[in-house]
């Protein structure tokens, strides 16, 4: 029989009111602000934008806000209002050769012209708890040196001109684009980068630490990974010109993996890579990892059925709002498909018994 | 037409470059520099201030395909002056005042205010945006690594 079931509305009413209240906390605590959590929080601000696949610093920083702090449901609802956002175009292609780095470093090459430049990394410190950060105070003042206005090309662009890596030649196809189709397989290469790029920080890096592991391992060097800011133009039909329309932080990571050759091909390195946006560092070298495991079938190699090779599998769990909203509803009320499982329980329980009874008399 | 449209290049090229000014300036800073320029002029919409998302792209291995990497906000707007010149805005982010202060800016440009709204306007947030990455830029650079060789003995 099927039974619809109205009611809980001053029940979910009281519970909103409740989770608003919980959220404020103490209010003998300051309120936090959208610009401290943008300026403050930073890193949890930028992986909401990547997961969110919207950037936008004070819309994260309000979502978080919102979401106590809960990245993922931060993440969910910058996914829910960039759907009510009318799509004005794509840009063209950003350039990463052109990049304003804060940091890029090479595990590849010390002398890479440009040279190697840290930038604000949690590299080399002790992992010590800094109880000076309790306290109110100043932070102390950075050193400045005169600033280098070399080019920083590359750093595969120097292997690639011996042929010494695998090239990446540039095409105008247009990509299809995740928000605007169902996940279809096979994916091709441009599609698996949208998807790792947005996909959940935890999972990719779970996916590339497996392939370190030996699930499909393919021997990754950092070429190179950088961070700083590049400008995003798109092409403005009423102009008939393209323009600037903002400038945008993200982090790069190409590796440098192991060689194929043939008799007939000469020996090259592959590559894979990784570009998210926002300081985001571990989920960069992640999605480069994983790029290049799935990449097996292209480059020739054997599919040992790890789990990082399966497109598959990788595409269709990265995405942590898919994931956490198929995952959490079943918590909601599912009285009805309860009632009937549990009808049939009783009733496969009572033709158990009853047989039984029968045999023993 | 003239001697006018034989050469646009150069005309495009500055239009872009304060276009692109505009669309990353600080909301609030142009909003200043905006101030100084006193009454704002009559003008009429062709298209109302408007927030959408454009997807941004990058290339697999930096110079490969294209792909999508995810939206960023963007505003955008367009109007004419009395006199007729048009002025256009896309501009990152939500703020609705600041597309509408970069349209009216980018058609002032066109008109015979483009030295004072250049001197008080686009010359100030250009220095600011200089200051603003050499800022940055020189604390990267001190994070530059020097490398020492050690000495191994056979000389």
């Amino acid at each position: 029989m099927y039974v619809a079931v109205k009611g809980g509305e001053r029940a979910i009413d009281n519970a909103h009111a409740w989770l608003a209240e919980e959220r404020r906390g103490d209010p003998a605590v300051p309120e936090l602000s959208v610009a401290q959590i943008r300026e403050q929080m930073a890193l949890a601000v930028n992986r909401v934008m990547a997961e969110g696949s919207l950037y936008d610093p004070d819309l994260a920083a309000l979502a978080i806000k919102q979401a106590r702090g809960d990245l993922i449901e931060a993440v969910f609802l910058i996914r829910a209002y960039r759907t009510t956002l009318p799509r004005i175009g794509a840009s063209r292609p950003v350039d990463t050769g052109a990049m304003a780095c804060d940091r890029r470093i090479s595990a590849t090459f010390k002398d890479a012209p440009g040279g190697q430049v840290l930038g604000p990394t949690f590299d080399y410190t002790h992992r010590l708890l800094d109880f000076a950060l309790a306290a109110e105070g100043e932070p102390p003042v950075a050193a400045t040196a005169p600033p280098d206005e070399t080019p920083t090309p590359r750093i595969t662009d120097f292997l690639g001109r011996d042929g010494l890596i695998q090239p990446e030649p540039a095409t105008d196809a247009e990509p299809r684009d995740l928000t605007r189709e169902p996940l279809e397989f096979p994916a091709d290469r441009p599609l698996r980068l949208q998807s790792l790029t947005r996909g959940d920080e935890g999972f990719v890096l779970a996916m590339a630490y497996s392939t370190q592991r030996g699930y499909g391992r393919n021997h990754p060097f950092v070429g190179e990974l950088r961070i700083g800011a590049v400008p995003v133009e798109m092409d403005i039909p009423e102009l008939g010109f393209a323009i600037e329309i903002g400038e945008i932080t993200l982090t790069e990571c190409e590796t440098v993996n192991q060689f194929a050759g043939s008799r007939t091909e000469p020996a090259q390195f592959t590559r894979g890579y990784g570009l998210v946006f926002g300081q985001t560092e571990r989920k960069a070298i992640s999605m480069a990892l994983v790029d290049r495991a799935l990449r097996w079938d292209e480059l020739g190699e054997d599919d040992t059925g790890a789990p990082a090779q399966d497109a598959e599998f990788v595409l269709s769990h990265a995405d942590n709002i898919q994931a956490t909203g198929f995952l959490e509803h079943i918590k909601l009320p599912h009285y009805v498909d309860f009632q009937a499982e549990l009808e049939l329980v009783r009733k496969l329980r009572a033709e158990a018994l009853a047989s039984r009874r029968e045999a023993a008399e | 037409m003239t001697a006018h449209c034989a050469d646009p290049a150069p005309e495009i090229s500055a239009r872009r470059d304060w276009m692109g000014l505009l669309a990353r300036a600080p909301v609030d800073r142009l909003a200043a520099r905006f101030a100084t320029l006193g009454d704002v002029p009559a003008f009429s919409w062709l298209r109302r201030p408007e927030t959408g998302g454009v997807m941004v792209r990058g290339r697999a291995g930096g110079t490969g395909a294209p792909f999508n990497i995810g939206e960023m906000t963007v505003t955008r707007c367009a109007l004419r002056l009395e006199d007729g010149t048009v002025g256009h805005a896309y501009v990152q982010g939500r703020d609705k005042a600041h597309a509408e202060r970069a349209a009216l800016v980018d058609a002032l440009m066109q008109t015979g205010a483009a030295p004072r709204i250049e001197a008080s306007v686009l010359r100030p947030l250009a220095d600011e945006a200089v200051a603003t990455r050499t800022a940055r830029a020189a604390r990267s650079a001190a994070t530059r690594v020097e490398f020492f060789t050690m000495v191994r003995g056979e000389d």
